[in-house]
């Protein structure tokens, strides 16, 4: 049972994390971004290049992670979306827009960094061990505990600082905030930038436990569009609670159905379906979008 | 007026250039010979690592002058379809290497790709090389297929043996990605385990292919206490996961695989709690690696940035394709040619050392000769690289 918890704890963190950035674009733009696991894994391999090849501090190339993301979802921003939903109302072509993006994201990352699945040191060493009723490596922990910490700076960022705020209210209502003299465009910019910039964050900070490899874009994505499709679409906590859910679901179903294969995901889905059946909103978010 | 002399000047030089330079490289005619298989998703390191040996290797032959077969001098040119790991997508491969005349096809890289083509091939007179073991696809009355490396189910028994006899193992434990290809190859290791007398203590957690962090995955069967674990099918993106959440768990014991792995990868992924796994490869450890192998890889490594150890067993199906069509230049245009001449095919294996044949094997498995003779190379990987466990033979 300890295992499970904390296997639960571990896989929530960081599934919270991934949901957060796909969330948060969604609520400020209306934008599925299908290109989010992409730009997760793109945030894996600069820190990959600057902590596993480069030998930097893995302070410092995580930081260089996120500047990448953050410059890259700003451009992607600037000169893609807003000019797509400028000239068009229709939900699909942000969609498109999105898909092509994330193919566009795994052809530069396979010409970039090849086809391999790469990995880099370890931060920490050691295994934590209670007695094997409870077996945690200490870089799991530490990356656990560094999730958290960075979905409670999120949190506090969103609810007290002035862009915080102005992005919650562009969430809210984009007409009314703009009327309250928010500047939309830029801060649509902002939102897009600390989305993917969460996607860079969540990507370097696991590239030291999983490594990073082109394929894990769409699986992410999937994975990522399920916790928010819990929590409720465009709701920041949803997306948490989605992500922690998600993760004891995981972990209770590998270690409980384990004898019977891999049924897991098979009743993650089918759970899944009926809830959004009874519920298509999701746990937080609202009937009317 | 000067300006626009010196336009027309340069249109007509390159154009010139363009011409002389497309004669020069059209001095031969070109084979073509085709790539169907997975470049893109999670498995796209199993097909680029068939792409790219066969792209560096042709390149060489065309560097060289071009690949002799009967008469004729030929450039090889490489035609490539990624099928995304779709069954679907793999069929329409296959027809448009129809459509392009093509009868050699390296490809598709797993189970229901290859069974998918199947009847295309069969219908178009091509003749390809999977990288996938279900038996049906060579034996009777399949007759187009040639798999292109060594089964698990060949592999798997020489390993299990090895391990039983010379490091004292007793007790299995297989686990497998939710896959055809890896559910597959676990059931036939489960197989052969049992008939070596092995006990399997494990032998029902899987994982999705998708999975990446294998802790909890792995959990129950860390409890289990094998002397062996098997990761069947694995693949190289989540080999080094799977061995570092095994060892992080406490595990002792060996660790082994029927697949080709990378050492790099597995450097990176898992560093030295790598050490020891146990995997099959193909011939450039330097114990058997031939100078041409040597030259292989460095070429790959030049054209690519970096070698992929998989490459060890993909660089073979060009080759034996090409030197079997020398052995019978009538296989150029009609493959029951080709399956004739399989069938007394011998040739000196160019990447290895010593006096080791190139010839068509599998009797033994599937009651003809439709398997490329790969050398079966285990390796153990110990600081980085690769170490020859033992080598053997397939019939």
């Amino acid at each position: 049972m300890e295992q499970i918890l904390a296997n639960g704890i571990y896989l929530g963190a960081q599934y919270a994390m991934i949901a957060l950035g796909l969330t948060l674009i969604f609520a400020l733009m209306n934008v599925l971004n299908f290109a989010h696991g992409q730009m997760y894994v793109l945030g894996g391999f600069v820190t990959y290049t600057f902590y596993g090849q480069l030998g930097w501090p893995f302070v410092l190339a995580l930081l260089a992670s996120c500047i990448t993301l953050a410059v890259l979802g700003a451009l992607i921003e600037r000169f893609l979306f807003a000019p797509v939903i400028r000239r068009s109302s229709r939900e699909e072509s942000t969609m498109l827009l999105a898909a092509g993006l994330a193919f566009f994201f795994d052809a530069v990352i396979l010409l970039v960094f090849g086809e391999k699945q790469r990995g880099v040191p370890k931060i920490v060493n050691g295994v934590f061990n209670w007695d094997f009723k409870l077996i945690m490596p200490y870089d799991r922990i530490l990356i656990c505990v560094l999730a958290i910490l960075s979905i409670v700076s999120f949190i506090l960022f969103m609810q007290y600082s002035k862009t915080g705020r102005a992005l919650r209210a562009l969430a809210q209502d984009r007409t009314a905030a703009q009327l309250m003299g928010v500047n939309v465009a830029r801060y649509s910019m902002i939102g897009f930038a600390l989305g993917a910039m969460l996607a860079g964050l969540v990507g370097g900070l696991l590239v030291t436990i999983t490594g990073v490899n082109l394929g894990m874009g769409g699986p992410t994505s999937i994975k990522a569009f399920m916790m928010v499709m819990i929590g409720g679409a465009g709701v920041i906590s949803g997306a948490i609670a989605g992500g922690i859910i998600l993760g004891f679901m995981e972990a209770i179903g590998l270690a409980v159905l384990s004898q019977y294969g891999d049924i897991t995901y098979l009743l993650i889905f089918v759970s899944l379906m009926i809830f959004l059946a009874i519920r298509p909103q999701g746990l937080m978010g609202k009937p009317w979008g | 007026m000067k300006r626009r002399n010196l336009m027309k000047s340069s249109a007509a030089l390159a154009l010139a250039a363009s011409v002389l330079g497309s004669a020069a490289w059209a001095e031969n005619p070109v084979l073509k010979i085709g790539f169907v298989g997975v470049t893109s998703g999670p498995a796209a390191a199993w097909g680029i690592s068939n792409q790219r040996s066969m792209e560096a290797r042709a390149d060489w032959i065309n560097e060289a002058g071009g690949y002799k077969i009967g008469d004729t001098t030929y450039d090889i040119e490489i035609v490539s379809f990624d099928d995304q790991k779709d069954p679907k997508r793999a069929i329409a491969g296959m027809e448009k290497m129809a459509q392009e005349g093509i009868h050699y096809v390296v490809g598709p890289n797993v189970d229901d790709g290859a069974a998918a083509v199947r009847p295309v091939a069969e219908a178009q007179g091509i003749m390809y090389f999977p990288y996938a073991f279900p038996k049906e696809l060579y034996s009777a009355p399949a007759s187009n297929a040639v798999l292109g490396m060594v089964a698990n189910y060949q592999s798997g028994p020489a390993i299990y043996k090895h391990l039983r006899d010379d490091k004292g193992v007793k007790t299995v434990a297989f686990v497998a990605a939710n896959e055809s290809d890896p559910l597959s190859q676990r059931d036939g290791g489960i197989e052969a385990a049992k008939s070596l007398g092995l006990e399997v203590v494990s032998d029902n957690v899987t994982y999705q292919v998708d999975t990446t962090d294998f802790t909890p995955v792995l959990t129950p069967v860390m409890r289990t206490q094998p002397d062996l674990l098997v990761l069947s099918g694995v693949s190289p993106a989540n080999a080094p996961q799977l061995i570092r959440s095994a060892r992080e768990l406490g595990f002792q014991g060996l660790i082994s695989t029927e697949t080709a792995q990378d050492a790099t990868v597995l450097r990176e992924g898992a560093g030295d709690l790598a050490n020891g796994f146990i995997s099959v490869g193909g011939a450039s450890t330097p114990e058997i690696a031939s100078d041409d192998m040597k030259e292989f890889v460095k070429r790959y490594t030049d054209m690519f940035g970096e070698y992929n150890d998989e490459s060890n067993t993909k660089v073979y199906a060009l080759e034996y394709i090409l030197a079997t069509l020398n052995a019978n230049p009538a296989g150029l245009d009609d493959v029951t040619a080709f399956q004739t001449t399989m069938d007394t095919f011998e040739a000196p294996n160019p990447f290895m050392k010593g006096d080791a044949k190139m010839r068509y094997v599998g009797t033994t498995s599937f009651g003809q000769k439709r398997q490329l003779a790969v050398p079966l190379v285990v390796n153990v990987y110990q600081d980085g690289e690769f170490q020859t466990l033992f080598v053997a033979e397939v019939d």
